[in-house]
């Protein structure tokens, strides 16, 4: 199997995980799963097979176990995903202020199906379970921050504006 | 306003920093207890008759001394900042504004349990919001709040920050703890309860962040005074947070005696209803609680005046939605959460919870016959029969969560399924209500 990580990334994880390793009692590795996996995801993007298999090796588990774990949670990308991940709440709150226009004008805009990466691999749009924000409805987040409430306009600027920081990098 | 004894210094500009809080005359009340006996904290708790602000309401005293005393295992605080409920924001708002008084209760907490290793488990989704945290942690420690001897008295306590992944059961406090230790958040079984076996195996409490960061406020004013605040079983105010068809959504502190029809209406609170529609129906306390209608809103927004009723204050979120809303529309939206949610160990939740969803949206699509609401009444009585609430058939109480609303959005809006299945359609034009239709457009 492939070494998941680039010598650097690697150091990273490595010294990252010392510190996660230390929250926790000595034959408690195991409880360190999930900030491993955030952690994997933070630096590539998702997680591939590779990591769960170095995950397991760092907190003295069975990659099967990490997979499970993995699987369980629908924060974790076991696929790439677009650079940009748009979750629309449609929750009951968000649903009385407006969600469902908001999220078919995002799809619309975006060409994309839910759960879909658009073809230039910038966004992938979800529809989002409540996100504790059902005060400030509609609501979104962009890469887990929150964008509050959301008009249509709103939506096309913060779209417009990612797409032109994306411009800019190139 | 009313006496607001926990927010009042919300929203100042610096009270969310270290020295903000400090100028507030924050930690003195961790002093004061540092000098009480830790079974004298517990008592102080019992007396001040808080209730556990996560959902259930269980009296935080009585909970913390079910903690066994002698036992020679370490022993754990876990506070649940899964904030998952749908509804609820009020945890978010407070960590965001008063991080210091969920980090002074924390410090009060280990002290009277003899805690020397607490977590706070906050859902992935608050990624700024651990940020946050994990900034007032550090403060912390570099104040001598935290670390090896807690101002002085000799008393170890570290506190991490545990990040979620996106699962709504990692909110009920078992599955927390095994999503803490690593796995799958799929509820235990209890007996045993986590304060004799918990995280590890060891002896722990669970208390949601309102409950612990309120205990800087109980030993500021008393007690005794913090319990004559509030109502015979309740002591002091608490947090609701408003969302859906109201003027003014927000998180408020209100007093125990407030009825969810001031709440709504009153200028001082949430200021009433857009377009000066009328309300509708009112979920009291969270996706989980049964619905209210408009009539019933004249009940104080209180745990014991709320279970008298055959409902609850759970979670604290007050869910509002106005004439113009389908409740077919609505109890589906909710149900479908459900569905998602089941974390699947249980039968009756995990093949009941997606039934629901379907038998719904094909009354709310118009496809309904008439044996339908039979069936999807008898299929949530077999997760959990409604009224009362509480006699789930699950692990957890996610199946009464899922079960229960159901039923009492089919008792008490029955004619609205009716003619669903009778016009073949949804009569409503907007089923969300007119507000969804106004608010992105502005
Ligand atoms: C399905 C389910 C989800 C829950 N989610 C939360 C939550 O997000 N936050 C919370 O504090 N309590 C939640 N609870 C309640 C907890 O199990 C537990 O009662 C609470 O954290 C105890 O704290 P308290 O005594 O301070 O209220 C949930 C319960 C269930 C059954
Ligand atoms: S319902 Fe959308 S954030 Fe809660």
């Amino acid at each position: 199997m492939a070494a998941p990580f680039t010598a650097e990334q690697q150091r990273r994880f490595d010294e990252e995980m010392e510190k996660i390793l230390a929250r926790f009692p000595e034959d408690r590795k195991r409880a360190a799963v999930l900030p491993a996996l955030h952690l994997v995801q933070d630096m590539l993007g998702w997680i591939p097979e590779e990591a769960m298999v170095e995950v397991a090796r760092k907190c003295e588990t069975t990659p099967e176990q990490v997979r499970e774990v993995a699987t369980f949670y629908v924060m974790y990308f076991l696929e790439p995903k677009g650079k940009h991940v748009i979750d629309v709440c449609t929750n009951i709150s968000c649903s009385l202020r407006g969600a469902e226009k908001l999220l078919a004008h995002l799809q619309e805009k975006l060409g994309v199906e839910l759960g879909e990466t658009t073809a230039d691999g910038l966004f992938t749009l979800r529809e989002f379970e409540c996100m504790g924000a059902c005060g400030n409805a509609p609501v979104l987040q962009v890469d887990s921050r929150f964008h509050m409430d959301m008009t249509l306009e709103k939506a096309d600027r913060l779209i417009e504006s990612l797409r032109a920081q994306a411009a800019e990098k190139k | 306003m009313a006496h607001r004894i926990l927010t009042q210094n919300w929203f100042k500009p610096g009270y969310n920093t270290i020295e903000g809080y400090k100028k507030e005359g924050g930690f003195s009340s961790l002093r004061r207890v540092l000098a009480m006996k830790p079974d004298e904290v517990i008592e102080a708790v019992k007396v001040s008759n808080l209730r556990g602000r996560g959902g259930a309401g269980f009296p935080t005293g009585l909970k913390w001394s079910f903690v066994p005393k002698d036992s020679p295992k370490p022993k754990y605080l876990c506070v649940n900042a899964d904030e998952s409920e749908p509804g609820t924001y009020k945890d978010r708002v407070l960590m965001e504004q008063d991080p210091f008084s969920l980090m002074e209760g924390i410090a009060i907490a280990s002290w009277a349990l003899g805690v020397h290793t607490a977590y706070i488990y906050i859902r992935g989704e608050f990624l700024e919001q651990a940020e946050i945290l994990q900034k007032a942690i550090a403060d912390c420690y570099a104040e001598g709040i935290f670390g090896k001897s807690i101002l002085d008295s000799g008393h170890r306590l570290d506190v991490y920050v545990h990040r979620g992944a996106g699962a709504y059961i990692c909110g009920e406090e078992t599955g927390l703890l095994n999503s803490l230790e690593g796995g799958k958040g799929w509820p235990r079984l209890k007996p045993p309860f986590p304060a004799v076996s918990g995280l590890f195996g060891c002896p722990t409490v669970v208390n949601n962040v309102e409950t612990i960061a309120t205990l800087p406020t109980i030993f500021r004013i008393g007690p005794k005074e913090y319990a004559s605040l509030g109502a015979e079983k309740s002591g002091g105010t608490r947090l609701v947070c408003v969302s859906g068809h109201v003027n003014k959504p927000g998180v408020y502190e209100i007093p125990m005696n407030l009825t969810f029809w001031d709440l709504i209406h009153d200028e001082k609170w949430c200021g009433g209803i857009p377009g000066g529609r009328k309300v509708k129906a009112v979920i009291p306390g969270g996706s989980s609680a049964p619905v209210l209608t408009a009539e019933e809103l004249h009940v104080a927004a209180e745990y014991e005046a709320l279970k008298v009723k055959d409902n609850m204050a759970g979670s604290g979120a007050v869910i509002v939605m106005d004439e113009t809303t389908c409740m077919v529309r609505a109890a589906w939206r909710i149900s479908k959460f459900y569905a998602e949610e089941s974390c699947g160990q249980c039968t009756p939740c995990r093949e009941g919870t997606p039934w629901m969803e379907r038998i719904l949206r094909k009354i709310e699509e118009g496809h309904g016959e008439p044996k339908d609401l039979e069936l999807l009444v008898s299929v949530a009585r077999a997760i959990a029969p409604y009224p009362p609430i509480g006699l789930g058939t699950t692990i957890c109480a996610l199946g009464d969560a899922a079960a229960v609303p159901v039923q009492a959005f089919v008792m008490k809006f029955r004619h609205e399924f009716e003619q669903h299945i009778r016009e073949h359609r949804c009569p409503f034009p907007h089923p969300f209500g007119q507000l969804a239709e106004e608010v992105v457009r502005q």
